[in-house]
């Protein structure tokens, strides 16, 4: 027998049939989103803060009417590495909220002004009460950027890996508030598994009142509420990075100088 | 290598102790002077990285453990909780979940290097199997791992898996319902996968000890596959010459480790375990972890569910038989043509099963699944007892040290 059969064999299956499996996928998946250039890609990426606060200004005045961000608490919008707000604005706009609170030495339930420490309150008492007035329970927002993902398929993700991109999830989100292509259905989005969302539109031009004099767009809009949601879902991303480029340097440093003793040890041994 | 040690410590105290508790013998006989083959090359490394690899899933996981809830009510949010609020709980998270599949890829290095070099032949079988054992422990405690978290993909792959043992005639629902503390995946069952998460690494340990002792008894293997002939010309001691070039390599390691864990922490995972569990809403698609994909594509390879979960847990099993499956008398892949073949063949059969491992189980993928599966089994019950009867090795050194200065055997020459 020709031992390179074998061999030929394998590498044709395993090799030669990836291409048939992505089309069977795209039917059930919706469109794939495109890659997007985000200020927190790459080894050096950071948040732009001025557009985190924008986000955080859509996500509070459109997103968070229907869903919760259960892991938000006000004193996270003044950490480093986020929005940027300082700790007076995040005083003031946490006690916006009347928060419920108790109970009390009476055995009552109250309400009381939010605090820093508070988490960022729902507008529903609980998924039943959502559920009983929007049809479904909205998905929660907290990690919603990292909970969703679109197959790149085999080999990409190794050069995924490589290339350090990895923004499938922010991607995608992005793609999605821009996928209502179809003015006649609010509901028809192109990157939704199916096509057909439970979330109607969310977006419009002008809906959002951006005070910095950036486009008041839905693509503009689309574009920091997906940055916010990063953020919100990876807080400590910027603290991660850096500290993973001095745990680089000092790495390689290290493995420089073992090679360098691991070659004058062995000297001797040849 | 075996028998009493020589080593006499510097100090009165030293001394006193020692014959009272030779530990100073055993550290220094395994550890310093313990004769290494001088030919080795850095697929030998693998052992030290395993090592580290362990240490570093124990003390991160032991850290880990400090803040995580093992309810279903809370281990999500507690997670969630060492992510955000404790201090550089990012950071020990990253580097455990990482490291788990850091932890494999070096295993399967370390098995494809014993597997290439012939590492398993006389008289190091049990030495194997011993090997085989950590990697059985190792995948059922990277599985339990993966549920911690709770997300979705922790919740219907523990029903997925634990479903499996349903198929055995008879009892199998009873030990699946005796799996489960219940009638589906629940909070006891979150509970017991808690508890041996714990426990296994430690077992994982104490077989990795064995595994250090059996090799210590027979000594390395090497690319050559000769054994030591001459101590004094075919070996270098341990300390200073292993030791630095595993360190070297353990820091090369960790550099490929750091890569994942600070730049693309997620890139292994699956984006569905940053939703939290719902046993109501079923995933599209539920997909194991990486390292488990090969034997998941052997398990839907087959059209009888009980047919697949013996031929996926064979798959594991048959790697204890190997040293009576292979009939050569050449152990190293080195001076063996047509072996080298089929094991790169089989390589890329492995590679090809774990890609269609993450694939949907339909049309062309079963087809390619089932080939794969045929060639996996078929390398080691045919090719292998077959191959040593029908192939004709190239001439080989006659020692290490041959090898090494390029006497000897032509193939030598151009190491």
């Amino acid at each position: 027998m020709n031992r390179f059969t074998t061999f030929g064999l394998a590498a044709a299956l395993s090799l030669g049939l990836l291409g048939s499996g992505a089309n069977a996928a795209d039917d059930a998946h919706g469109k794939l989103p495109t890659r997007q250039s985000w200020s927190f890609a790459g080894p050096f990426g950071k948040f732009d803060q001025a557009q985190l606060q924008r986000g955080f200004q859509v996500f509070r005045e459109v997103c968070s009417t229907c869903h919760a961000a259960r892991y938000l608490n006000f004193r996270d919008l003044s950490e480093e590495g986020g929005p940027g707000f300082s700790e007076a604005q995040v005083k003031a706009l946490a006690a916006e909220y009347d928060i419920q609170d108790g109970p009390d030495d009476r055995g009552e339930m109250f309400k009381r002004p939010g605090r820093p420490a508070d988490r960022f309150p729902w507008n529903y008492p609980n998924p039943e009460a959502a559920k009983a007035t929007l049809g479904v329970v909205p998905p929660d927002l907290s990690l919603m950027a990292k909970a969703r993902s679109y197959a790149r398929g085999f080999p990409m993700i190794l050069i995924d890996a490589l290339a350090q991109y990895q923004e499938h999830g922010v991607d995608y989100v992005y793609a999605l508030l821009n996928g209502y292509s179809d003015s006649k259905d609010a509901n028809h989005n192109d990157y939704f598994p199916g096509g057909k969302i439970g979330m109607a539109k969310p977006l419009a031009d002008n809906r959002v009142d951006y005070t910095d004099g950036s486009p008041k767009t839905t693509q503009q809009y689309a574009k920091d509420v997906s940055a916010f949601l990063m953020w919100l879902a990876e807080p400590k991303l910027e603290e991660r990075k850096q500290t993973g480029f001095k745990a680089m340097v000092f790495l390689i440093l290290f493995a420089g100088l073992m090679y360098l003793t691991k070659k004058k040890i062995w000297a001797a041994a040849h | 290598m075996s028998g009493p040690s020589t080593f006499v410590p510097k100090s009165a105290l030293g001394r006193w102790f020692e014959s009272r508790l030779p530990i100073g013998g055993l550290v220094h006989s395994s550890f310093i002077v313990y004769p290494t083959p001088r030919n080795l090359n850095y697929w030998w490394t693998f052992g030290a990285i395993l090592s580290f690899m362990l240490g570093a899933q124990i003390i991160t996981g032991v850290v880990l453990a400090m803040h995580y809830t093992p309810h279903v009510d809370h281990a999500f949010s507690s997670v969630e909780h060492i992510m955000r609020d404790v201090n550089w709980g990012w950071f020990i998270r990253y580097a455990h979940s990482n490291g788990a599949s850091m932890f494999f890829v070096a295993v399967y290095i370390h098995m494809l290097r014993g597997l290439y070099y012939g590492s398993y032949k006389a008289p190091r079988e049990v030495l194997w199997i011993l090997g085989v054992i950590i990697y059985l422990l190792m995948m059922a405690t990277g599985f339990m791992g993966y549920v911690l978290p709770w997300g979705q993909m922790s919740f219907w792959g523990a029903t997925v898996i634990t479903n499996l043992f349903s198929a055995i005639p008879l009892v199998g629902d009873s030990i699946t319902t005796w799996l489960w503390g219940g009638y589906s995946v629940d909070n006891p069952t979150l509970n017991r996968f808690f508890s041996l998460h714990y426990l296994l690494p430690f077992m994982i340990a104490g077989v990795v000890i064995l595994h250090v002792w059996a090799l210590h008894v027979t000594g390395q293997n090497n690319p050559d596959g000769v054994e030591v002939k001459n101590v004094e010309r075919d070996t270098l001691q341990f300390t200073p010459y292993a030791t630095i070039k595993d360190s070297f390599a353990v820091v090369c390691f960790m550099i490929f480790y750091a890569w994942f864990i600070f730049y693309t922490p997620n890139i292994l995972g699956d984006a569905d375990n940053y939703i939290p569990a719902n046993p109501l809403s079923t995933p599209a698609h539920i997909v194991p972890e990486w390292y488990y994909l090969p034997f998941y594509a052997i398990l839907r390879a087959v059209p009888s569910k009980l047919g697949g979960v013996i031929l996926m847990f064979g798959a594991i099993a048959i790697l204890a038989f190997l040293p009576w499956l292979d009939t050569s008398r050449v152990r190293s892949a080195k001076y063996r043509p047509m072996y080298k073949v089929f094991f790169w063949a089989f390589v890329l059969a492995c590679l090809g099963l774990g890609f269609l491992g993450s694939q949907p189980p339909e049309g062309g993928y079963t087809i390619a699944a089932r080939l794969l599966t045929l060639y996996y089994f078929a390398f080691f019950i045919v090719i292998m007892p077959l191959l040593g009867l029908f192939e004709t090795p190239k001439p080989m050194p006659a020692t290490i040290a041959d090898a090494v200065l390029g006497k000897g055997g032509s193939a030598a020459a151009k190491h």
